[in-house]
C-alpha cells in the first residue's frame, strides 16, 4: 500500500505546530497503524530527521498509552479499537490520512502526537480508590456479590484511561472517564463507605482541571475503545447530587 | 569474594515465614517518616510496594517511564492469578501450590521462597477483592476459578481476559491514594539510568526526565527495583515496546549478581508473526487451552483449509503425547512441541509458522455464548489482528518470548548482594526456577510488593535510623557524570544505522540460538556474533536530534546497548548449563523421547554471574539448591 500522511509536528508544548506531509509505501495490510508509523520513523531517522513522537507501549489495546486522532476520529475509524490495534487493512491504497494529537485544553501537547494526561491521574488521586490498607482485608468470599453486579462493575472498570472520550468531545469533557471509575467502585459493596465523598471529590477535581462540561453529545461513548456507556455519567450525576444534598464535601 | 547467603530460614517449611517474620526488626510508626525509599517501576510489584510502604508511613519516591503508573506492563496480563484458596474443594492446599510451582520450575528454585509465595497467595485475593477488583463470580456471588497449565486443580482467579489490568488498577488506586496523602511522590516519564553504590551499599539512583532530558539524583536509605523482565532482548516478544533491562542491568554493572539469565519463557499461545516489520507479538491467554484443542495435520505440507481436513488426518499431538495433562501441559512443554511440529513442515497459516487452537468442540459442547462469555475479548483481539474469525476457523498460534525467570539474585529478604538494593517482581530471579506456571507472575509480583518486601525492608532500615541521606556527595556526582557521558557518546556516534535495525538483528540471533532450543554449536556461534554486532552498534549508530529534550531514539539506544550485554550473558549462562531444565532446552541433554533431561548431580544450583567490567568475561558464583520437602523427579505430564 502507498499512503499520504499528514502528521501534526510540534517540537515542544509552547512551540507552534503544523501538519507535515509524508509519503509512505510498501505498507502491508497486515501491519498495525503504529507499525506503519514505526516504518515512517525509521525512514525519517535514516534521513537524519527527528522521528514523530507518539505514546504507545503494550500494543495490545489495554495500557491506554496510544492516543491519536486519525482522520478526525479518536483512535481511527474502527469501532471499539485502540490505535495500536487498528490495522492497515482498514485503509485503501492511495488514501490520505490525517494524524493529530488529542485536542483538549486539559491535555497540553508534549511533542507531536504526545500529550499530557496527568489530569486523569489527579482525578483518581482525589478519590478513585477504596481505602483499604494492605493486610486489613477480610476473607475474600465473606461478602458475596451478585454476578450481574460484578459484571456491571467490570464493564466500567475496563476503562483504559486513554483519553479518547475527552479528545472527541466538542467540549473536551472528562465525564465518561470520571464516571467509569465512580461507577465501578460505587456498585460494589466494598465501595459504599466512601461512595459520597468519592463522587464529590472526583467530580470537583475534574471540574478544577481544564476539562469542559458534558452536554450529552455522546461522542465519548462512540469512540471509547472499551465501549463504556454514557449511562455511567447519569449514575455519576445521581451519586454526586445525592451526596451534595446530604451536604458532603471534598475529602 | 562474594558470599552468596540465601538467608533461608531453617525448620519445617510451613513455619518458616511466620517464624522469620516474628524476628525481623521493626521500625516504629513515628520513625518511618525518617526513611526515604526509592522504588523503580510501578507495575504490580512496584505499585504494591509503593502503596504499602506509603501506608506504613515511609517517604517513598516511585518512578516510571510511562506517562502514568497505570500503564505499566503488568496491565497486559490476561489469564489470571493463582491462590491456594481451595474454594473448589478439589484438594488444593498451600503445599500443592508450592509443589506445582517447584515442579513446574523443574526444581531450579528455592523451596523456602516458593513456599512463602504459596502461603501469601491467599492474602492477595483478599486484598484485591477489598480494593474493588471485579473478579469473575458465580451466580451465588462467590468467586469463580478456572484451571491453568501445570496444575490438576482449579485455583486461578480471573477477571475476564483482563486480570492483570484489574489487579494493576487496584494497586494503582492504592498508590494514587498514597500520592494524595503525600507519602508517595510519583515521577512519571522518568527513567532510572543508574544506581548509586557507595561502600557496597545502594544510596540512591540517577534518572533522566524523558521530556526535558534533565539528569537528576535521588538519595534513599533503600532502593527497590521493580522494573520487570527482559524478554525484549529478543526484539519480538509479547512485552510492551518500552520494557527493558536497563535498571537491572545498571545495578548488575554496579555489583548486583545476575542469576540464571538463560531461564526465559517462550509462551505457547501467541499470534504467529505475519511480516518482517512487525513490532511485537501478541499473546492469547493460556486460559484458552482450557477449551481449545491444539492440532496440526498429520502429514507435512497439507495445504487444505482446517475445516477440510478430516478428523482422522489431524494430529492432536499434545493430547496424544501427554494424556493426563493434554492441552494443559506447562508452557515450556507446549512451546517445544509446537516448534517440533512446525519444524517438521506441519505448520499452518500462510507462512506455515503456527499450529491450530480449535474451539469448535467447545462451542459444540457449551454453546457459542458460553465461549464468548469466557473469552470474548480475546477472540475479538484475535480477529482485529489477523482479520480471521475464531468462532468459525481455528485460531493460529505459535510460541513467543514472554517472561524471564532469570533476574537479579536476591536472598530470602528479596535483597540483592548489594546492601539496601531490593529487587521484586519479574526483575528478580527468585520463585519460578527454570519455568513459570501460568497465573503465577501476578501472584509473585503482588506477593513481593504487598506482603514480603514491606516486612523485610523495615528490618533492613531499622539499624540505619538517624542516618541522613543526600544526593550531593562524590558518589552521586561521579555516577551522574558517567550517565551524562554515556548519553553523549550515543549522540556523538555518526554512523548509518538506526537503533531498531540493530535491535532486530540482535533479537534474531538470540531467538535462533538462545530461544526454545539451545545447543553448544549455536550458542558458540551467538557468542561470536554478539560482540561483533555490539561493536558495530557503538560505531555505526545513527541518532537524530540531541540529548537535551524528548528523544525516543536516544532512550531506545540506551536500552538496546544494555540488551547487547545481557544477550551475551544469557548465551554464556546457557552454554555453561549443560542440562535441559524447564524453558532451557539443551539439545545435547534430552530423554530418548525428546523430553528435557536434567542433570541434578551437576546443576542443582542457581548460577549467579558477577560483572567484571568486560561483558564477555563474567565470574560465576553458585548457590546450591537444597530440597527437603520435595523429591527431585523427572517432570512428567504424561
Amino acid at each position: 500500500m502507498k499512503l499520504t500522511l499528514k502528521v501534526w509536528r510540534q517540537e515542544t508544548k509552547d512551540a507552534p505546530g503544523a501538519l507535515q506531509t509524508y509519503e509512505v509505501d510498501d505498507i502491508s495490510p497486515d501491519y498495525s497503524f503504529l507499525e506503519m508509523l514505526d516504518m515512517l520513523n525509521e525512514r525519517l531517522e535514516e534521513q537524519g530527521q527527528r522521528p514523530v513522537a507518539f505514546d504507545h507501549d503494550c500494543r495490545e489495546g489495554v495500557c491506554g498509552a496510544c492516543s491519536m486522532m486519525v482522520d478526525g476520529q479518536a483512535h481511527g475509524p474502527q469501532a471499539r479499537t485502540t490505535t495500536c490495534q487498528l490495522h492497515m487493512r482498514e485503509f485503501t491504497d492511495g488514501d490520505t490520512i490525517v494524524i493529530e494529537p488529542w485536542r483538549a485544553t486539559a491535555f497540553s501537547i508534549v511533542q507531536d502526537l504526545m500529550v499530557d494526561r496527568s489530569a486523569f491521574d489527579r482525578i483518581i488521586q482525589a478519590g478513585g480508590f477504596i481505602s483499604v490498607n494492605t493486610g486489613s482485608a477480610p476473607e475474600a468470599n465473606l461478602m458475596p456479590i451478585p454476578k450481574d453486579v460484578a459484571d456491571d462493575a467490570f464493564d466500567a472498570a475496563t476503562c483504559i484511561g486513554c483519553g479518547a472520550c475527552v479528545a472527541q468531545c466538542p467540549n473536551g469533557a472528562a465525564q465518561l472517564f470520571t464516571a467509569a471509575k465512580i461507577g465501578h467502585l460505587s456498585l460494589l459493596p466494598q465501595g459504599q463507605a466512601e461512595r459520597d465523598t468519592r463522587a464529590v471529590s472526583m467530580v470537583e477535581q475534574m471540574e478544577s482541571e481544564l476539562f469542559g462540561s458534558c452536554s450529552n453529545f455522546r461522542e465519548c461513548e462512540a469512540v471509547c475503545p472499551k465501549a463504556i456507556s454514557i449511562d455511567w455519567i447519569a449514575r455519576m450525576n445521581r451519586d454526586y447530587l445525592r451526596a451534595k444534598l446530604k451536604g458532603v464535601t471534598r475529602r | 569474594m562474594i558470599m552468596l547467603d540465601a538467608k533461608s530460614p531453617s525448620g519445617p517449611l510451613e513455619a518458616q515465614w511466620s517464624g522469620y517474620r516474628d524476628h525481623l526488626k521493626l521500625v516504629a510508626p513515628t520513625n518511618r517518616r525518617k526513611f526515604e525509599v526509592v522504588i523503580v517501576g510501578s507495575g504490580l510489584a512496584g505499585a504494591a510496594a509503593a502503596a504499602t510502604l506509603g501506608e506504613a508511613g515511609y517517604n517513598v519516591k516511585c518512578f516510571c517511564f510511562q506517562d502514568s503508573p497505570r500503564r505499566a506492563h503488568s496491565i497486559a496480563a490476561q489469564g489470571g492469578i493463582n491462590a491456594a484458596k481451595n474454594y473448589r474443594n478439589d484438594g488444593d492446599s498451600t503445599f500443592r501450590l508450592f509443589y506445582d510451582t517447584i515442579k513446574g520450575g523443574d526444581f531450579r528454585s528455592r523451596e523456602s521462597n516458593v513456599y512463602r509465595l504459596a502461603e501469601v497467595s491467599v492474602e492477595i485475593i483478599d486484598q484485591a477483592v477489598a480494593q474493588g477488583v471485579p473478579f469473575a463470580r458465580e451466580y451465588g456471588g462467590l468467586l469463580d476459578n478456572r484451571s491453568f497449565g501445570g496444575a490438576q486443580v482449579a485455583r486461578t482467579f480471573y477477571a475476564r481476559g483482563q486480570t492483570g489490568q484489574q489487579l494493576l488498577l487496584g494497586a494503582y488506586q492504592a498508590l494514587a491514594r498514597q500520592i494524595e496523602a503525600g507519602t508517595v511522590q510519583m515521577f512519571t516519564r522518568t527513567e532510572m539510568l543508574d544506581v548509586v553504590v557507595e561502600d557496597g551499599r545502594a544510596k540512591g539512583i540517577v534518572t533522566r526526565d524523558l521530556v526535558s532530558g534533565e539528569i537528576s539524583s535521588h538519595a534513599a536509605h533503600a532502593v527497590v527495583l521493580a522494573s520487570g523482565g527482559y524478554s525484549n532482548v529478543y526484539f519480538l516478544s509479547t512485552n510492551a515496546k518500552a520494557c527493558n533491562v536497563t535498571a537491572a542491568w545498571r545495578a548488575h554493572r554496579r555489583g548486583a549478581l545476575f542469576a540464571n539469565p538463560c531461564f526465559t519463557q517462550i509462551h505457547p499461545t501467541c499470534i504467529p508473526q505475519s511480516g518482517e516489520y512487525q513490532a511485537k507479538l501478541t499473546l492469547m491467554s493460556e486460559s484458552l487451552r482450557n477449551d481449545g484443542r491444539i492440532w496440526v495435520a498429520k502429514e507435512a505440507e497439507d495445504n487444505r483449509r482446517a475445516r477440510d481436513i478430516p478428523e482422522r488426518e489431524r494430529d492432536y499431538y499434545l493430547e496424544t503425547r501427554y494424556p493426563s495433562f493434554g492441552n494443559l501441559v506447562p508452557r515450556d512443554v507446549a512451546s517445544r512441541n509446537a516448534k517440533g511440529v512446525v519444524d517438521e513442515g506441519r505448520g499452518v497459516g500462510p507462512l506455515k509458522n503456527g499450529v491450530y487452537l480449535d474451539f469448535s468442540d467447545a462451542i459444540g459442547r457449551l454453546g457459542r455464548d458460553a465461549i464468548e462469555e469466557k473469552y470474548g475479548n480475546l477472540f475479538e483481539m484475535y480477529e482485529r489482528i489477523t482479520g480471521e474469525n475464531p468462532y468459525e476457523a481455528p485460531m493460529r498460534i505459535y510460541p513467543a518470548p514472554h517472561y524471564t525467570m532469570g533476574g537479579l539474585w536476591v536472598d530470602y529478604n528479596l535483597m540483592s548482594n548489594v546492601d539496601g538494593l531490593f529487587v521484586i517482581g519479574e526483575a528478580n530471579f527468585s520463585d519460578h526456577g527454570a519455568n513459570r506456571l501460568g497465573a503465577s507472575a501476578l501472584m509473585q509480583g503482588l506477593a513481593d510488593g504487598y506482603f514480603i518486601v514491606p516486612y523485610t525492608i523495615a528490618s533492613y532500615l531499622a539499624p540505619h535510623l538517624g542516618e541522613t541521606v543526600t544526593a550531593g556527595g562524590a558518589a552521586f556526582q561521579q555516577t551522574e557524570k558517567e550517565v551524562s557521558e554515556r548519553l553523549a557518546r550515543f549522540m556523538q556516534a555518526s554512523g548509518k544505522r538506526t537503533v531498531d535495525t540493530f535491535h532486530r538483528e540482535l533479537g534474531q540471533i538470540v531467538r535462533d540460538e538462545c530461544g526454545m532450543s539451545r545447543s553448544k554449536a549455536g550458542l558458540t556461534r551467538a557468542l561470536q556474533k554478539i560482540p561483533v554486532l555490539r561493536e558495530e552498534f557503538h560505531a555505526n549508530l545513527n541518532l537524530a536530534g540531541n540529548g537535551e529534550g524528548l528523544n525516543m531514539s536516544l532512550e531506545r539506544a540506551g536500552r538496546v546497548a544494555d540488551f547487547f550485554e545481557l544477550a551475551e550473558l544469557m548465551c554464556i549462562d546457557a552454554l555453561d548449563r549443560e542440562e535441559s531444565c524447564g524453558g532451557h532446552f539443551r539439545e545435547e541433554s534430552q530423554t530418548s523421547d525428546g523430553e528435557a533431561l536434567r542433570d541434578d548431580e551437576n546443576f542443582t544450583h542457581v548460577s549467579a554471574w558477577e560483572h567484571t567490567g568486560d561483558a564477555s568475561s563474567p565470574i560465576l558464583h553458585n548457590e546450591p539448591l537444597e530440597f527437603e520437602a520435595v523429591q527431585l523427579t523427572q517432570r512428567s505430564y504424561k
